[in-house]
């Protein structure tokens, strides 16, 4: 496998970074990079370190890297997390950088311990940290509980200061969103399986309109949800299928939240190289964070709508004959 | 009456759907049926997710029908956190 890491690689122009992705020959990666400048979202350090985690350190190669900005690289914790030496030495700064090195996370208590850590890690105040929590808990557990991955989540988020984003990704190893929906819908491409997966009320544990008493198929709208109240990018890429929401213009009056993320200002594309697994990235603006309660009026909204619409395709008339 | 301070085993954030189906399991189900009034308290809580809440009580809507909620009651609920319950209570009755 070949990663390069591009001069830039944000949820906005990822699309040439997941295209130029080789992930033939599963079992060495070879990791390099744009010799002048690297500057990604954390969602592709979340992809490498995924890639990474499934193989020995003596099997990944990294370049050397030139780039003035490669130091970002061991801030991230990348090399530290795939066990690999790296001549890139930087001055560990108290954290205050307002980033989450890349984190792997196995189980619901470390999920819990890694929550309770970020706010402070990103020098959040409550109204701020609501969203942040709420979207790194919801895409955590669903990779705990779906995946399958035996190498659980890995999760990282960094601060943008010219923005005033804090921008999250998280990427698994496992079974993907098309293996997990088939278990209850006949989704036949990984972008069909992706859209379902965005729908309110449709989770892979079953059917039922309602969900079960665990799972309601209510944790990917949400942060899709999130994402769009705050005219922010959210991605999800699985299989060879990528979904991406667009930024909103700045009218929160003409503002919906459809049930159908087709329906949504959207990118999608079905030809990207085989992800065994999912990738999620969000961007979060923290100057309208303060919009969560709105954001809830919302969602319950379109939440009801789209429930109700899913009764009635389902409702058949009695057949008299 | 039962009791439930959720604080003290969620922590401020109420995410972990596992401790809230051992709560809805081993303190809401076995309370309701023995006819007792449930109270969630949600005192110290400042977040919680849709996951969390489900979890929680949607169970509890499915299998005894919204009669439950005469025996259910939350208390200390910041806005967003009614909501979130609100949410889930409206989903439930209409699936």
């Amino acid at each position: 496998m070949d990663i390069y890491l591009p001069n830039s690689a944000f949820l906005g122009n990822i699309d040439p970074f997941l295209r130029q992705m080789n992930l033939s020959e599963p079992t060495k990666l070879k990791i390099t990079a744009n010799k002048k400048w690297i500057s990604v979202h954390p969602a592709v350090l979340c992809i490498i370190a995924a890639l990474g985690l499934n193989m020995k350190p003596v099997d990944i190669g990294c370049e050397r890297l030139e780039a003035k900005s490669k130091h970002y690289l061991k801030r991230m914790g990348l090399f530290r997390l795939l066990n690999i030496e790296s001549d890139i030495s930087v001055t560990e700064h108290e954290p205050a950088g307002r980033f989450i090195p890349l984190t792997k996370i196995i189980n619901s208590e470390e999920l819990t311990r890694f929550i309770t850590d970020i706010i402070p890690l990103l020098h959040l105040g409550p109204e701020q940290a609501d969203s942040i929590k709420y979207v790194v808990s919801e895409l955590v557990r669903n990779v705990l509980e779906h995946s399958g991955s035996k190498q659980g989540a890995v999760v990282s988020a960094q601060y943008y200061r010219k923005s005033n984003t804090i921008r999250i990704g998280i990427a698994d190893t496992g079974v993907g969103i098309k293996k997990t929906i088939n278990n209850a819908y006949p989704a036949e491409t990984h972008l069909e399986a992706i859209r379902l997966a965005l729908m309110p009320g449709v989770t892979g544990t079953t059917q039922r309109i309602g969900g079960t008493d665990y799972n309601a198929g209510a944790g990917l709208f949400f942060i899709k949800s999130i994402a769009q109240v705050n005219r922010e990018f959210f991605m999800i890429f699985s299989g060879d299928a990528m979904y991406k929401l667009l930024r909103n213009k700045p009218d929160m009056r003409r503002f919906t939240l459809h049930g159908d993320p087709f329906k949504d200002r959207h990118s999608k594309r079905e030809d990207c190289p085989h992800w065994q697994g999912t990738v999620v990235g969000v961007d979060i603006s923290l100057n309208s964070t303060k919009e969560f309660s709105i954001l809830l009026d919302l969602i319950r909204d379109a939440y009801m709508k789209t429930i109700k619409e899913r009764k009635k395709e389902e409702y058949r008339a009695p057949r008299f004959i | 009456m039962i009791d439930i301070k959720l604080m003290g085993l969620t922590g401020s954030f109420a995410e972990n759907k596992d401790l809230a189906r051992e709560v809805r399991l081993n303190t809401i189900i076995p309370g309701l049926e023995k006819k007792e009034e449930i109270l969630l308290d949600f005192e110290g809580i400042e977040g919680a997710t849709q996951s969390f809440i489900h979890a929680l009580i949607s169970d509890v809507l499915r299998k005894y029908g919204p009669g439950a909620l005469d025996k259910l009651s939350f208390k200390n609920c910041n806005e967003n956190v009614r909501k979130i319950i609100t949410i889930v209570v409206d989903y439930m009755q209409e699936s």
